[in-house]
């Protein structure tokens, strides 16, 4: 008893201060990542990690549920296209002075827009999720792709804004008295928003909450025995989830000043997905390197080759074969060896 | 007398053109303490799979402290007083023993909509789940993921989770199987202690701990209840000795 009460806040404490040491390290690093591109003369490299954080951002949105949760949800691509049009459709009607969806008056406010964003996307999450969890397993996975699907058809079919083409953002909209324009500025400001994700999924992880999502994948059986109903913690754990990707849609959107139904299309679904099995399964950082390292390769690798997937295949076989857990498995691996 | 904390009446389950469950009544009163013995497939944990709302019974119906509760879903059952046991035990096997309690702890206390708060240093709810710990003699094993128990220590923490709603009745489905006799005396003793505080419906193949812990036994052979009665009663019931227990000693 004396044991087990004494020597597990040691530990703790050991892990805790080894965690805050490399946090404030990647957090260094990634401050300085803007200036270092300058110096080097790889500013590219800057737009690059902004794609990262981005994706970065999504893939962690999807963890929750998909690694968290255990609902393997194949139709996030909605979320994200959903909020990414919704920053177009906003535009575009402030652009040519009409109304948003002929009623409401646009704005170029760029965290108004964001917010409406983030909104419009937690309502979509809130309808397809309220219907797609009442199936499990393969229908599951089924149904959110069939829902993702259709909304990918309607923004196709819709030529207002722009069909299968999509439409190009002019304005970025206006946020205090930043260019929004600019490669910097805009990594800032993704960075910021990808601190503040990963620190809100940090908390809701560990909080009452998550602990029954978490206990509900594995073993809905004995939650219920515990008097504790699945269906309303996933659909929150749903919701939360497409607003964290629907607030990527809309940065991501920003960024390129474009939206497309490619943003929608259901690979973008599978890519979150390999991002996430690369990085580590419901863990809070390796969504994150897991996007960063497919952003990386798909650059890299489309260089040499237009087949470029057929190397991103081959690495995700050897991290599902060879590595308990991705990247973050890995370097546990690696780590325990070594000490 | 007091009024039934359990109240079954002409309950059927078919399963297919089998009848699992035929007709059965059934009463629990408070703090008492009553043994539903029967072969295997008798559907003694079908049974208990409709009082706690896993499965639809076909046609009758179960009050529950009065109320009906028939058609209501399992997590609403528990909140109103109804706690379980499983045979093959279901825990959380990824979570430490304390946390498989404290959840059960958490889940009591009310909805679980709080996002912010570290779960994990919530005193109030490690402290309740050490004290049940400590009372099911796990108070060492609490930082041990559950996957690593051994099984009577599994089934040593299915009663402890079961007792963190604090019900009002019990049901154990075969809470000594697979224990060796030293786990048997004391899953014995921490249900012999509860006896008289919570009422419980106890399924067992264990004649000695049935015979040790009931006032009453109901007797079920191929879904029917065909004999109640307090021990003695059963014991020297012609027809239950040769539905059960004349061959039901070997088999079990």
């Amino acid at each position: 008893m004396r044991t087990v009460e004494l020597s597990a806040p040691i530990v703790e404490a050991q892990g805790k201060g080894r965690r805050i040491v490399a946090i404030a390290v990647v957090a260094a690093g990634l401050l300085a990542l803007p200036s270092l591109a300058e110096v080097s003369g790889n500013q590219a490299f800057t737009s690059l990690a902004t794609r990262m954080l981005i994706f970065g951002i999504a893939a962690a949105s999807l963890n929750l549920v998909l690694g968290y949760g255990g609902l393997v949800s194949f139709g996030h691509a909605a979320f994200f296209g959903i909020g990414g049009y919704t920053v177009g459709i906003i535009a575009q009607a402030s652009q040519s002075g009409g109304l948003v969806l002929g009623v409401f008056p646009p704005t170029n406010q760029f965290l108004v827009v964001l917010l409406l964003a983030i909104v419009v996307s937690g309502v979509a999450a809130a309808i397809i999720g309220a219907l797609s969890l009442r199936t499990s397993g393969v229908q599951f996975i089924m149904i959110t792709l069939a829902f993702a699907q259709m909304v990918f058809f309607l923004f196709v079919s819709l030529k207002v804004y722009g069909g299968s083409d999509g439409m190009s953002i002019r304005s970025p909209g206006v946020f205090l008295d930043l260019n929004l324009r600019d490669r910097n500025t805009m990594y800032y400001i993704v960075l910021i928003a990808a601190g503040a994700v990963a620190f809100l999924y940090w908390r809701i992880v560990h909080s009452r909450f998550g602990r029954a999502l978490i206990g509900l994948r594995q073993s809905e059986r004995r939650m219920a025995a515990m008097g504790v109903p699945a269906y309303r913690y996933r659909l929150v754990a749903f919701v939360i989830s497409g607003m964290g990707v629907g607030l990527a849609g809309a940065l991501m959107a920003t960024f390129m000043r474009y939206v497309s139904p490619d943003m929608l299309a259901w690979t973008g679904s599978g890519e979150l997905m390999i991002m996430i099995i690369l990085g580590g399964v419901g863990t809070l950082a390796g969504p994150f390197v897991g996007a960063a390292l497919l952003v990386l390769l798909e650059s890299w690798l489309s260089s040499w080759t237009e087949d470029w997937q057929l190397g991103v295949g081959l690495i995700l076989l050897v991290v599902v074969l060879f590595t308990h857990g991705g990247l973050r498995g890995l370097y546990m691996q690696l780590a325990g060896k070594s000490r | 007398m007091n009024a039934p904390v359990l109240e079954v009446s002409n309950l059927v389950k078919r399963f297919g053109g089998v009848l699992a469950t035929q007709d059965v009544a059934l009463t629990v009163l408070p703090g008492e303490t009553h043994a539903l013995i029967g072969p295997n497939g008798a559907g003694k944990t079908t049974l208990i799979a409709q009082l706690f709302g896993e499965l639809r019974p076909d046609a009758g119906a179960i009050l529950f402290g009065g109320q009906p509760i028939t058609s209501s879903p399992t997590p609403e059952r528990v909140r109103s007083g109804l706690s379980r046991t499983f045979q093959i035990t279901q825990l959380l096997r990824e979570f430490t023993v304390l946390e498989n309690v404290a959840m059960a702890v958490q889940a009591h206390r009310g909805h679980s909509f709080r996002f912010w708060r570290d779960a994990r240093r919530d005193r109030s709810l490690n402290d309740a789940a050490l004290r049940l710990l400590l009372d099911a003699g796990l108070g060492e094993r609490a930082g041990v993921v559950v996957a690593e128990l051994s099984h009577g220590e599994q089934k040593q923490l299915e009663l402890a989770m079961a007792l963190a709603s604090e019900p009002k009745l019990l049901l154990l489905d075969e809470p000594m199987a697979g224990l060796g006799p030293a786990e048997s005396e004391a899953m014995i003793a921490a249900l012999g202690k509860l006896k008289g505080s919570i009422a419980m419906l106890l399924v067992e193949h264990d004649m000695d701990a049935v015979f040790q812990l009931a006032d009453r036994i109901s007797v079920l052979v191929y879904g029917r209840i065909i004999a109640t009665g307090t021990v003695d009663d059963i014991r020297s019931n012609a027809e239950v000795r040769t539905a059960y227990l004349g061959e039901g000693d070997e088999a079990c």
